[in-house]
């Protein structure tokens, strides 16, 4: 079928202002959005710039904004998002690099702060034991792939640059929750903080764009409540 | 502009991150990698890691190594095979002791599945073996060893695309690298680089690999003068979801899936009656491959049906989430309902730059090249011989990727600083600079989609002397078109047209040694399966194919097998 896609186009090193322009691409309903932006570069115009790399939905290079919604233009196919007009935007929360390429090494700055590995001292000749039901706690947010689609579709993330952000904060999920990690504490009073925690107001932007589904909000009001329960 | 660092790692998937892990506190190591680490290939793989853990039931080291030997169809280096299956122990205790949150036996060990081709007692029958973090595992160990380079500040320069090897003398003295968003061309002196770019999937159509894996370190290393080793041995997943090629795990079938054909039959007992599914790869593409020839694909297409909604949706989603959701997503299938239509997707490549069980890269005659190291599926050990064993891959990226380290910080001490030219980025600045400025010509995707076509077509599952001569043609044709192709964008910014451009002549160049080295091989064994050859013939190819790049075009040589404990034997499963 015949689709028109308007995809927002900057590049700061020749343009003022960014503008939209519009493409025709012949494409399946089973195709992948992905699959139409290799077209419209591949085919038609190659000063069109996007990440992607595994194109399904492992890597997390392709979040984008399709039709007003953050997602990975991988997992996207052209049925989901049949009309007049597709409208492909970059990512927002985050600066404009080059068309649909944002600057990301906030979002980075961020999962790095939360310290994105495990604090333990001991190691045992053998594996350390943990039981089913203490690997389950942490089994839905170690689906996080780092694409930042909810960091996009945060309400919250796109007015106040330095709330830490819905991915930052399942990254300190999966360590706090993590019977194996030491660093409980210091991680809890890292994430206890108006930019932190509570700068959640619960939108559920994040858990609706979450590519891996991943409750995210609800992994933050679990934090919530933990920190609230040592406070009492 | 000039960087200058002890070691430079040129790919940030788990061998190039392993081998870092092991240099930080000894010397200035930096990473170079063409995506941000997290979105490495190795975090698509699924399945597992295997380690003969005896966590379900008793297993040895011994029965892997034997796996890994027979699994390679007799060509893997068996002293390779023997540190692989012996380390691989300490290995998965290692990754468990940095966080990898693996899934647990109901006593808390690390739990393990079945696996194609890994067995008990030498054959007797499937094993647990591959430890697993659901169907998402080589991106938690991926996230995992990222992790800690983040705690030990490594340094990473992200898009980042290699763009040549520097070398001085013969010794490996720094890569030439082109910064995606500012399209700079950097230089890098160093007095040690590892190779860690992974494979050349997207030399075929169909394929699970990411688009990143163009194989620029092998191509670089070759074009440098140092040869590829068993380059034909292509490996094809059973189950790739058709037609898209994306991945479906053989921990699937671990887990109690299976095959059927167009007429409902498990055909695996026919093709391997002791593993059935579980055999290795190339026996279960080869066999899907043939019911497909024989009619027997579903409604006689070119796909068969790979059947999970017997395991019921616990056992799914507990271990298998992801493939449900990749089936949910792409075909708007349940999988607990409604099997998956399946077709063999280029996956893996056993050869690369041959090695040494140190990473040390070797030219023939297995003399070294000083200062240059390759790990990964960039790499030709050879443990994985024709045919890889699944879960094999991700440890031998980090059992090779720490052995690497390991040799590099005790060569460090011997290296010293290697003279770097001023010009040594000229070539590629000149190379950017044609192709920007080119008028006319063919598009470079069209070139590279006749590439995929052509492979995909003529040097898959099944292959033979006259497609692939023909093939062989077609590619060199393709070639001198790529000299003359054109590109849109003479931008800076984020330019990839200009990188696919050059990703391109990578492409070209591995798919003409896998061609020649297929074409030279007349005998089948493991993934290299030739119609007009189709018995292994141990009297005059048990031996490794080296291809090195001439004046005159790739010239073709061999080398010695490493043979210790398994002596060949007929193949069966």
């Amino acid at each position: 079928m015949k689709l028109r896609f308007r995809i927002f186009r900057f590049d700061p090193s020749r343009d003022c202002s960014p503008y939209q322009r519009t493409y025709a691409v012949e494409a399946d309903s089973e195709e992948r959005v992905l699959d139409c932006l290799n077209k419209i570069r591949w085919e038609q115009d190659g000063t069109l710039a996007y990440r992607m790399s595994c194109a399904h939905g492992v890597c997390g290079s392709d979040a984008m904004k399709i039709n007003g919604k953050c997602a990975l233009a991988c997992q996207k196919l052209v049925k989901e998002v049949l009309s007049d007009e597709i409208l492909v935007e970059p990512l927002p929360s985050f600066p404009v690099l080059k068309d649909l390429i944002v600057d990301l090494s906030s979002f980075y700055a961020k999962v790095d702060w939360v310290r994105p590995y495990l604090i333990a001292t001991n190691t045992p000749e053998k594996e350390r034991l943990q039981l089913p039901g203490d690997q389950h706690k942490i089994s839905e947010a170690i689906r996080c792939i780092l694409c930042a689609c909810c960091m996009g579709s945060c309400p919250v993330c796109q007015s106040d640059e330095r709330f830490l952000g819905p991915a930052p904060l399942v990254q300190a999920f999966r360590r706090i929750f993590d019977t194996r990690d030491e660093g409980l504490e210091q991680r809890l009073l890292a994430v206890d903080d108006p930019e932190g925690v509570w700068g959640c107001v619960s939108h559920f932007e994040c858990t609706r764009a979450c590519p891996k589904e991943i409750k995210v909000t609800k992994h933050i009001n679990e934090l919530k409540r933990v920190i609230k329960g040592r406070q009492d | 502009m000039q960087f200058q660092h002890d070691v430079v790692i040129v790919g940030s998937g788990l061998a190039g991150l392993r081998a870092a892990l092991e240099l930080a506190q000894f010397a200035d190591v930096a990473v170079i990698s063409k995506v941000f680490p997290t979105r490495s290939h190795s975090g698509a793989a699924q399945g597992g890691i295997c380690a003969a853990l005896g966590n379900e039931e008793p297993d040895s080291w011994e029965w892997h190594a034997y796996d890994t030997v027979k699994g390679g169809d007799y060509l893997t280096d068996q002293d390779a095979a023997e540190v692989l299956a012996r380390d691989a122990i300490r290995a998965v205790y290692e990754l468990e002791h940095l966080g990898v949150p693996f899934n647990r036996t109901n006593e808390g060990k690390i739990a393990q599945r079945a696996f194609g081709g890994h067995t008990k007692n030498f054959g007797d029958g499937p094993i647990k073996r591959a430890c697993y973090a659901a169907d998402r595992t080589g991106r938690v160990i991926l996230d995992t060893l990222f992790g800690e380079a983040v705690a030990r500040a490594i340094k990473v320069y992200s898009e980042f695309h290699l763009l040549d090897l520097v070398m001085d003398n013969g010794r490996a003295a720094g890569v030439v690298a082109y910064e995606l968003a500012t399209g700079e061309v950097h230089t890098f002196h160093a007095r040690a680089v590892l190779l860690a770019t992974g494979g050349f999937g997207k030399v075929f159509k169909t394929t699970s690999n990411c688009f990143a894996n163009t194989g620029d370190g092998v191509y670089y290393a070759y074009r440098e003068g140092i040869p590829v080793e068993d380059m034909e041995f292509v490996q094809f997943h059973p189950t790739g979801i058709y037609p898209l090629g994306v991945l479906i795990t053989e921990a699937a079938r671990g887990e109690g899936g299976f095959l059927l054909n167009g007429v409902g039959e498990r055909f695996m007992d026919r093709y391997a009656p002791t593993l059935t599914d579980l055999a290795p790869r190339d026996v279960v593409s080869r066999a899907i491959m043939s019911e497909i020839r024989a009619g027997k694909g579903v409604n006689g297409g070119d796909f068969v049906h790979l059947q999970l909604s017997h395991l019921g949706s616990e056992v799914i989603r507990e271990k298998l989430s992801d493939i449900a959701s990749f089936a949910r997503v792409y075909l708007g299938i349940d999988v607990a309902d409604k099997p998956i239509p399946v077709t063999p997707t280029c996956h893996y490549m056993m050869g690369g730059l041959p090695t040494n069980i140190d990473g040390q890269v070797l030219r023939e005659m297995f003399s070294l090249v000083p200062g240059l190291y390759s790990a990964g599926e960039c790499a030709c050990v050879s443990v994985h011989g024709a045919n890889r064993l699944g879960t094999n891959s991700l440890l031998d990226l980090v059992v090779f990727g720490r052995r690497a380290g390991i040799r590099m910080k005790e060569d460090l001490r011997e290296l010293d600083w290697p003279h770097v030219r001023q010009s040594s980025d000229e070539r590629v600045l000149s190379r950017i600079a044609g192709i920007k400025h080119r008028k006319g010509g063919e598009r470079v995707s069209s070139i590279r989609a006749r590439l995929q076509q052509l492979m995909t077509e003529n040097c898959s599952v099944f292959r033979n002397h006259r497609d692939m001569a023909r093939t062989l043609d077609s590619v060199r044709s393709l070639k001198d078109m790529q000299e003359g192709a054109a590109i849109d964008n003479r931008g800076t910014l984020f330019n990839t047209d200009v990188l696919e451009a050059m990703e391109l002549e990578s492409l070209l160049g591995l798919a003409e040694t896998i061609l020649v080295s297929a074409i030279a091989r007349t005998e089948s064994r493991g993934a290299h399966y030739r119609e007009d050859f189709p018995e292994r013939d141990d009297a005059n190819w048990l031996k490794h194919t080296l291809v090195t790049r001439r004046a005159e075009g790739p010239s073709v040589s061999y080398k010695p097998v490493t043979i210790t404990r398994f002596k060949p034997k007929a193949r069966t499963y």
